[in-house]
């Protein structure tokens, strides 16, 4: 026999109701009865019936996320998990959605399933993929035939033809939607071309009523879009609802044209690119050019006068110019010169004896031919020789007188 | 030709090339050779994405369920994809 303590036997039941595939997720309809609020926003009341109720809870992050939130009295549907709350001793319904009886099991179901894979993380805003600038291959899964590939393909011509397209038909509507979609969708995930991947996928519906759209909301489909390679683009044609596979998609559009828009870059816009840069190339290229050629003539600039050739220049210049100068004063000089050997010239000439003799005077040479400047140098009789200034007188001594001074000026008087 | 010499660069490569030769010479500070070089090579990218964009045909593959991943791949156009 096994005797379980209390809170074992608590943990085993809390095991049980939260391995149990059924009252995981469950639905229930009932009267909602017992309704408190707690003070921090969470709502308790008790769903029960003629015969049966149950505790419920639904938490205020919960709360906040339903259109309706719980009126007592009211008849509702309500999803959610069983559990066992230990410490009471009582079974509880975790409520996660909400709604007044009658409403469609479709919406539901996909209420439900929506919750499911926003807390697996499928819907994750960190989980979107961008999309290629330039794509290289774009997978386009749609419906064969008909207007949906044809507005995509057209757009995707006009727009940027050199990409290329991976087409793989499935259908989009009736039973077998859910499974083609899924194959068609791992087939453009696991294709490759010369070993490169697809780079993103176009998934696409033309409009149609919700029924018609069911296929975009199958838990397989939106498990396909999320484990795709690539970022997929949903273009499931219903402006107003999101389908599952928008919320999985990594980018939404209203309509397949829009989605082709959206996949690629505009041939138009980018042939302006290109010219815009050729140009900036062509300004860009004359800028440094002209930069250059600045520097260029700068740097010859600074490399005349840093020169040695620039120094020979200045120093030839200066020589040249002292040069000048030293012939001027030169010049000058000899001029100064000239004019002193000249002056002493007239000087020399005013002490020049035959000068004497222009004025009047006379030398006296005796026989041996010597000047006589004292009378006793001759003898009476004795033969003189007399120079003037033009010529020589000769004679013969008739007398003397002795005189201290100026024998010549008596003798002159003699004469 | 450059452009002819490597017609496997493909308008991504061609025009990220064209986005850098045009962002490094306005930069500056290239010297002559390296200036004149960039700008041929910027022209022939240049005329080499316009061409790319002017030649361009859609081509386009359709992949069946039914065969193999790479055998069910056939050509098909614009018209009969509208069929």
């Amino acid at each position: 026999v096994q005797v379980f303590s209390v809170a074992e036997l608590a943990l085993f039941l809390q095991e049980l109701f939260r391995f149990n595939p059924t009252l995981n997720d469950v639905w229930v309809k009932g009267e909602i009865s017992d309704l408190r609020r707690s003070p921090a926003g969470h709502f308790y009341f008790c769903l029960r019936d003629d015969t049966a109720q149950i505790k419920s809870v639904l938490f205020r992050g919960t709360a906040q996320r339903l259109v309706e939130l719980p009126q007592p009295g009211c008849a509702v549907v309500a999803h959610g998990c069983l559990d066992f709350y230990a410490a009471q001793g009582a079974c509880e319904l975790r409520v996660d959605l909400l709604y007044p009886e009658g409403v469609g099991l479709q919406l539901m179901q996909f209420e439900a399933l929506k919750l499911k894979l926003e807390q697996e993380g499928l819907f994750a805003l960190e989980r979107k993929r961008p999309l290629p600038t330039f794509p290289h291959r774009i997978g386009v899964v749609t419906s064969d035939g008909g207007a949906v590939i044809h507005d995509i393909l057209t757009v995707l011509e006009r727009r940027f033809p050199l990409v290329e397209v991976v087409f793989a038909p499935s259908a989009v509507q009736g039973e077998r939607a859910p499974g083609e979609l899924v194959a068609a969708i791992r087939r453009i995930s696991q294709f490759r071309h010369e070993g490169q991947p697809i780079d993103l996928v176009i998934l696409a519906r033309g409009g149609g009523s919700a029924d018609d759209l069911s296929a975009f909301n199958d838990e397989q489909v939106a498990r396909a879009i999320f484990a795709c390679g690539a970022p997929v683009i949903s273009a499931v044609g219903h402006q107003t609802d999101f389908t599952i596979a928008d919320l999985v998609a990594d980018v939404r559009s209203p309509t397949p044209s829009a989605a082709a828009e959206l996949a690629v870059p505009d041939r138009a816009a980018l042939r302006r690119e290109v010219r815009a840069m050729a140009d900036a190339l062509v300004e860009g290229t004359e800028a440094r050019l002209a930069e250059l050629r600045g520097h260029v003539a700068s740097a010859r600039q600074r490399l005349l006068l840093a020169s040695p050739m620039a120094a020979a220049h200045a120093r030839r210049a200066e020589l040249l110019d002292r040069l000048r100068r030293a012939e001027h004063a030169l010049a000058l000089s000899l001029q100064s010169h000239r004019y002193r050997v000249e002056s002493r010239r007239l000087q020399l000439q005013a002490l020049n004896p035959l000068a004497t003799l222009e004025r009047g005077y006379a030398i006296c040479y005796n026989h041996a031919g010597l000047v006589v400047t004292r009378a006793e140098q001759v003898a009476t009789g004795e033969r003189i020789v007399v120079q003037v200034a033009r010529g020589e007188l000769s004679g013969q001594v008739e007398g003397i007188q002795e005189r201290a001074d100026g024998v010549v000026g008596a003798a002159r008087r003699q004469l | 030709m450059e452009s002819s010499e490597r017609p496997a660069a493909s308008f991504e490569e061609a025009f990220q090339l064209l986005e850098d030769v045009v962002g490094c010479l306005e930069q500056g500070g290239l010297s002559l050779e390296e200036t004149l070089a960039r700008f041929e090579q910027g022209m022939h990218l240049a005329s080499r994405c316009l061409q790319l964009l002017d030649d361009a045909e859609l081509r386009v593959t359709r992949l069946l369920a039914d065969d193999g991943l790479q055998s069910g791949a056939e050509l098909m156009d614009l018209e009969s994809a509208a069929d």
